[in-house]
């Protein structure tokens, strides 16, 4: 796999002027990302929202595989915060801010549980226990039709509440609208996933991921880390499925099946997972030729074979990811500036 | 009584299939260390080497099943080659390759033959009955065909020269390429064993299963199961698992219903990862 992110090294906008060039590209990211919606068409509009919300969901993952455990199951645990805050605003009535969140809290118990086995297990073991125990639940969705409604799954389920007072009224059911809200919530859980890494829990997955038993060796207790992991990565996966389900209105156990998490593993590993940003940047490269490419072309049958050939050709040939090319870029420009000193240089 | 009789040889048949995916998939992680995860669309492939040449062009069936060996077989020497080999030191990288590969084969699949189910016809109507229940010549091919060629591999591994650098590959890698054993052309044998048999599994069963593109999915969650309740690297272990789990789930299917089939199924191989994740028959496990 992608090569050591080593330990990050502290903060990149160490100097003033840095923290302000930082501060200037976040203002301009975020101003790109205001404009944008309305660039859009309606049903480009929808994919942005789904765009956001993807951002999160591989975002979570990569946060659990910084201790180097690779789990085919997160899909089905954004699917249970999905079902479980569609359930709670359609049985209970709970409202739907407040039953996210708690769908999110589902999530990461249902993962604090799983981790009893699955911790047990590594490398190999542990990605197929995964996907066994995402199976499980996902067999039992579709096997309870009482509250999770079968093969066909739930329907209906409640919208985002309008906020409506008096001076103003945002409808959430536009996706200009949802598509804003969804980027508050996502920006704030990736503030919170990136503070955790950067954090000394964060330095402490890199130990566990890169020397396990040396970690252990000085006193780290790397079963509470790796369940910390999954429990947090869990809880944002969770809140991205509360975010999907009341968007679309339906969620069915089809829609956290294998080939989903397919797809983030391939947002993933194409973007690489060696820094914060590169599976952001793969979802966000492979929805763009997605939707572009493929469907501007009419090409959607071909969608799981060209998905196919980059993967494969992502791992053959860039292990490190689209994130690597920046560097490697750069690095070969310098080279070719520099070329003809360098090598007068080391002749001499 | 004559329910749990015909349970049985349902079972049986099952067993047999099962146990040539599994044993294939089993070859190839212990050659390569690689988890195969394309294995379930090697076995659709095989199936439709039977839908084509079978079905659509009136070949003999036996003509599709062989075919169904040697193409499937073939693509796995290109999987060696392209990908496996290449990934050598990355064994997740392997598995994740051949996850895109599986991608591939399944929209390969739609292109040829579409979504729908491919149709085959049996070759042969005839039946037996044996103490009341009822099994179709079709599957009973399918049970001695199996019996036969796990029992030549087995004769292959214990007695040929090939079957002993074969296993010492499996043992140690290093220590076999020190002795002079060529690591690419072992790779090379294991991985046309184990797709071939794979595709000659799927072109057995394609009268009876009526193969989609996607039919994949379900054989390589029972092939997961059935291997690692077996142990990870043990071929003996695969085929004594398939039987236990063909049993099991073939029972629970006859009693309850598919689904809670597929959840005992998922159940029994995570109790076994947690208890004993080297399976009931596995060695220690490999580094």
């Amino acid at each position: 796999m992608p090569e050591p992110a080593v330990a990050p090294s502290g903060s990149r906008a160490g100097s003033p002027a840095g923290r302000i060039v930082w501060r200037l590209r976040f203002a301009l990211l975020f101003a790109v990302l205001a404009v944008l919606p309305y660039l859009l068409s309606y049903s480009q509009q929808e994919i942005a929202v789904l765009l956001v919300i993807n951002v999160l969901l591989v975002s979570s993952y990569r946060l659990l595989t910084l201790t180097g455990e690779w789990s085919l199951g997160h899909v089905v645990i954004m699917g249970v915060g999905a079902y479980a805050s569609a359930l709670l605003a359609k049985r209970l009535g709970v409202p739907v801010p407040f039953s996210m969140l708690i769908g999110g809290c589902m999530a990461a118990a249902t993962a604090a549980i799983l981790s009893f086995p699955l911790f047990r297990m590594k490398g190999f073991y542990f990605l197929i226990g995964s996907f066994a125990a995402g199976e499980i639940i996902r067999l039992i969705w579709k096997r309870f039709t009482d509250p999770f409604g079968g093969p066909k799954g739930l329907k209906r389920i409640d919208a985002f509440p309008n906020i409506d007072t008096g001076f103003l009224s945002i409808d959430f059911y536009e996706p200009v609208n949802y598509y804003f809200l969804a980027l508050i919530i996502v920006s704030i859980s990736l503030f919170i996933l990136y503070r955790i890494e950067r954090s000394r829990i964060g330095l402490t997955f890199h130990a566990i991921h890169w020397q396990d038993r040396l970690a252990e060796s000085i006193g780290v207790d790397t079963f509470r880390y790796r369940t910390l992991a999954f429990v947090i990565a869990s809880f944002f996966a969770g809140i991205a499925g509360g975010l999907y389900a009341h968007y679309v209105g339906t969620v069915n156990p089809t829609r956290f099946g294998v080939d989903q998490m397919v797809y983030v593993l391939v947002w993933a590993i194409v973007g690489g997972t060696a820094t914060f940003h590169g599976p952001i940047l793969g979802v966000i490269v492979l929805t763009v030729i997605n939707e572009i490419v493929l469907r501007g072309l009419g090409l959607d049958t071909a969608r799981p074979l060209i998905y196919g050939a980059i993967l494969i050709l992502s791992v053959l040939y860039l292990p490190d990811g689209l994130e690597s090319l920046g560097p490697k870029l750069r690095a070969w420009l310098q080279r070719r500036r520099r070329g003809p000193a360098t090598a007068g240089g080391e002749a001499a | 009584m004559d329910l749990l009789w015909q349970t049985a040889i349902n079972a049986m048949y099952a067993a047999s299939y099962m146990a040539l995916i599994a044993v294939g998939l089993v070859m190839i992680f212990g050659v390569m260390g690689v988890i195969n995860f394309a294995h379930g669309e090697l076995y659709m492939a095989g199936a439709y080497c039977v839908v084509f040449l079978y079905a659509q062009e009136k070949f003999p069936f036996l003509v599709g099943v062989a075919a169904g060996l040697i193409f499937v077989g073939a693509i796995g020497l290109l999987m060696e080659r392209g990908l496996f080999r290449p990934l050598r030191k990355n064994p997740l990288g392997g598995l994740i390759a051949s996850i895109g590969f599986l991608l591939i084969l399944q929209t390969l699949a739609v292109f040829g033959f579409g979504r729908r189910m491919g149709h085959v016809p049996p070759p042969t109507q005839g039946k037996i009955e044996i103490f009341g229940a009822i099994l179709t010549y079709q599957r009973l091919f399918v049970i001695v065909a199996a019996i036969l060629l796990l029992a030549a591999l087995w004769a292959f591994l214990k007695r040929s020269k090939f079957g002993w650098a074969l296993r010492a590959c499996a043992q140690d890698a290093e220590a076999a390429s020190l002795q002079g054993i060529s690591m690419n052309q072992t790779a090379r044998i294991a991985m046309f064993i184990g797709a071939a048999l794979a595709g000659v599994a799927g072109a057995l069963t394609a009268p009876l299963v009526s193969p989609t593109p996607y039919i994949g999915h379900s054989i390589i969650v029972t092939a997961f199961i059935i291997i690692i309740v077996g142990g990870i690297g043990s071929l003996e272990g695969a085929v004594i698992a398939a039987v236990l789990y063909a049993f099991v789930h073939t029972f629970v299917t006859t009693f309850f219903d598919g689904v809670i089939a597929n959840i005992v199924g998922l159940a029994l191989m995570f109790a076994v990862l947690v208890v004993r994740p080297t399976g009931l028959f596995g060695a220690r496990e490999r580094a």
